[in-house]
């Protein structure tokens, strides 16, 4: 593996009955896919990752600095949410516009950045619309445009296009990639939590497997998903040992 | 029991409920418009200079009331919301506390702290500055933004919480300073509770009775609720009676339907609402600037407390305890507010019962059929908004006026007072127990449906469970209201009929101070202890799923 740009190290997060621990890494350029029930912590894992919550012990090292009481403007991270990534009094452009500059001030300069930005996630034209105007796998067009203008290097996504349909779901998975490798200085870090085996396919470099709050496996995609590895991947994923698929 | 019958007896019940109340209320109108055959002088008293002055200063002071409570509530709904600190909670509930007071006990402890022998004025005369003269239009302000500036913040903290959660952890991610969090988050939320709250605030104050009685200054600076009881109670003049309480009836009716067109709707919600979780943590400067209004809204909210409380326990409580007179009116108050609370609470709910039936999608199609019940569906709305128009007051002049030749107007004081004090608290029992109900007929009509359940038998165990607690709730405060009025006791109150808030406002009358300040107390404590078992019941916690 890589050099670590992301280090769960003993981190341990209690929220009611759930008793969490993690403990792994994610190598620069990596895209690693949280797949595992409901419930089972993944949301809270890139809570914790980007500072919205603090673990009861244990590290969190991103890009070699120990930021476990960073608070989360000071991380090196973006976070793409399932939806209401978009303020709705604000347009596209603002929004997008807000990864440059809270006060909505901007340069020449940067406001051919928000321009690029937009048209590389397929939006040109698209800068004064507001998101009630937007359809959904729009309003994540914006969010990512924005998303990869800040330029953090480690992107976390929480089920970023669960509310869309297959078709539209590969298409932003595959605009996803691509302006991941095309991010000057290397691809993006990616933490990705999903419902979807599928969305890890293709995609994801390696999946990690969350259950009850624990890493029950973490590994290459395919060998992670496969039949017979672990009854509760097996159970999760609706597929017996055997190999035969009940789909 | 068939399902048609339930439902028929669902409709008949509510048709009956909305029939009593617009009769009660209509027919009070009805009299003023001239039944008695004492035609209002309209035309003359439309260029009345007089008449113009009180309705001029009944809407300045609604004005600047709703504007200054407003303008305080917002910094107050922001502090509130960002600011985290140990005891935060019972923060939240000290700003529910004007809520649940007497208005007449209110208006005594605001004159405690601000009238020329309080506080205020002994440090304004400490420091050589002129002491306050608090009657008039500044004791008038001063005390509707005590009672109104609390509820305007919470209308405002409540559109707070419903900023979705990704929003703030955005804000933070972004690092947002706190002016530009304030331009993209707070300020787009908070403005959408402004028309709400200015028309509330603007609606209660156009029709507020007890403070300008006790605040106000003579013919300067009186409303035309105020007016009215004069007129009638004192002056005996019935034609200028009439035509003040039409003047206010066209005066609310005006301001309602523009608060309407503002999409403001003026029933106050009681609840503290959930916190949202934040990650900003602000600069030093905005901290403590939000400490510094918190703290100032505090003092400002709670003086007039300590100063009931102080005063009160000044008062020889021992001797009022045993005087036959206030057990009297104790009981009396008891016995009309169980009784207004249950008889709104009746009339509250046959409506409800009706209205969320008629909100199902049915089958028939005959037009005249249709056309009554989507009346009778918002029969809720129709009498929340008829109880607005047609104030305590106005009703109570109505009633009085049509009863004098015919029967013992103070016999049958009692049920005008119960009547009237049951159809004051009609729009929030409507507003507490209507949202809960139609989210269990939503989510379990079709259950009950299929499993034939009709009459009682679906009532205790399809409505029942879910609106048990706001029933609690709205029981409380109807009861509440009712220990607390004054509006209606004041027409029809002599000495056989005395309520706990008429026998304070009589010993404020006679300036017995002490003993005033001691009936402020037990009646402010029994109001408020009223509404802490109510909010206990209301947060009886969820069965476990």
């Amino acid at each position: 593996m890589n050099r670590p740009f992301l280090h769960l190290d003993a981190v341990r997060f209690r929220y009611d009955e759930l008793d969490m621990r993690f403990d792994f890494a994610v190598a620069a350029g990596e895209w690693l896919a949280v797949i595992g029930p409901s419930g089972a912590g993944k949301s809270t894992l890139l809570d914790i990752v980007a500072g919205f919550l603090h673990p009861d012990s244990g590290r969190i090292v991103i890009g070699g600095i120990d930021r476990t009481t960073a608070p989360p403007a000071e991380r090196p991270v973006s976070f793409v949410f399932q939806e209401n990534n978009l303020f709705a009094h604000l347009t596209a452009a603002e929004n997008v516009a807000l990864g440059l500059s809270p006060s909505l001030r901007l340069s020449a300069d940067q406001k051919r950045a928000v321009d690029a930005a937009l048209a590389a996630v397929g939006l040109s034209g698209f800068d004064r619309r507001r998101p009630a105007e937007l359809s959904g796998g729009e309003r994540q067009r914006v969010a990512l445009a924005r998303a990869f203008l800040r330029e953090r290097p480690l992107l976390l996504l929480d089920e970023p296009f669960a509310a869309l349909g297959p078709a539209l779901r590969q298409e932003m998975l595959q605009l996803l990639k691509r302006l991941r490798a095309e991010r000057t200085g290397g691809p993006a870090t990616i933490l990705m939590v999903t419902h979807h085996p599928e969305d890890a396919r293709g995609f994801a470099d390696r999946v990690a497997f969350v259950e009850n709050g624990q890493l029950i496996a973490i590994g290459p995609t395919d060998a992670v998903l496969s039949p017979g590895r672990d009854p509760h991947i097996d159970a999760y994923l609706g597929q017996s040992a055997e190999g035969s698929r009940h789909l | 029991m068939t399902e048609a019958a339930d439902r028929q007896m669902r409709l008949a019940a509510g048709g009956l409920a909305l029939l009593l109340v617009t009769g009660f209320l209509g027919g009070a109108f009805a009299t003023l418009l001239g039944v008695g055959g004492e035609a209002p002088p309209l035309r003359a008293l439309a260029s009345d200079p007089y008449l113009r002055g009180v309705v001029g200063f009944t809407l300045l002071q609604a004005s600047l009331s709703a504007l200054l409570s407003v303008a305080g509530a917002v910094p107050l709904a922001l502090a509130l919301h960002r600011t985290r600190f140990p005891g935060r909670f019972l923060v939240l509930r000290i700003f529910l506390l004007p809520q649940a007071l007497p208005v007449l006990v209110g208006a005594l402890a605001i004159v405690t702290v601000w009238g020329r022998n309080g506080i205020v004025s002994d440090i304004l005369a400490a420091t050589g500055l002129p002491r306050l003269d608090l009657y008039g239009l500044p004791g008038i302000l001063i005390a509707h933004v005590f009672f109104n500036l609390p509820l305007a913040a919470r209308l405002m903290t409540a559109r707070l919480d419903e900023v979705p959660a990704e929003s703030w952890k955005l804000a933070a991610q972004l690092g947002l300073p706190p002016l530009s969090l304030f331009r993209i988050v707070e300020w787009p939320a908070l403005r959408l509770a402004i028309p709400a709250a200015v028309s509330l605030v603007f609606m209660l104050c156009v029709t507020s009775f007890t403070l300008v009685l006790v605040l106000g200054g003579g013919p300067g600076a009186t409303t035309l609720e105020v007016e009215i009881y004069q007129a009638l109670h004192f002056d005996f003049d019935p034609p200028r009676a009439i035509a003040l309480a039409l003047a206010q009836i066209g005066l609310t009716a005006a301001v309602l339907a523009i608060s309407l067109m503002l999409g403001g709707a003026p029933t106050g919600g009681f609840t503290l609402g959930a916190q949202a979780r934040r990650y900003d943590r602000g600069t030093g400067l905005s901290r403590l600037l939000d400490g510094g209004v918190l703290l100032l809204a505090l003092l400002f909210i709670l003086s007039p407390f300590a100063a009931i409380l102080i005063d009160g326990l000044r008062a020889d409580l021992m001797r009022l305890a045993v005087d036959p007179v206030l057990g009297r009116a104790a009981l009396t108050s008891l016995a009309v507010g169980l009784a207004a609370a249950t008889l709104s609470l009746v009339l509250a709910l046959s409506i409800l019962m009706a209205t969320t039936r008629l909100r199902r999608p049915s089958s028939r199609r005959r037009s005249a059929a249709k056309r009554i019940r989507r009346l009778l569906a918002s029969a809720g709305d129709i009498a929340a908004g008829l109880v607005l128009v047609v104030p305590p007051i106005v009703v109570g002049a109505g009633w009085f006026l049509a009863l004098r030749g015919v029967a013992d107007v103070f016999a049958i004081a009692p049920l005008l007072v119960v009547a009237t004090n049951a159809v004051m608290a009609l729009p929030f029992l409507l507003h507490i127990v209507g949202p809960p109900l139609a989210a269990a007929d939503r989510r379990n009509d079709r259950l009950a449906r299929s499993l034939g359940l009709t009459g009682f038998a679906r009532l205790r165990h399809v409505e029942w469970p879910e609106i048990r607690s706001p029933v609690g709730l709205g029981f409380a405060f109807a009861m509440a209201l009712s220990l607390g009025d004054l509006g209606a006791i004041a027409l029809f109150g002599s000495q056989d009929f005395i309520t706990l808030p008429f026998l304070l406002y009589e010993r404020m009358g006679s300036y017995r101070t002490r003993d005033a300040a001691g009936l402020a107390l037990i009646l402010g404590l029994i109001c408020l202890a009223l509404m802490v078992l109510a909010e206990r019941g209301l947060r009886r916690p969820e069965p476990s799923r």
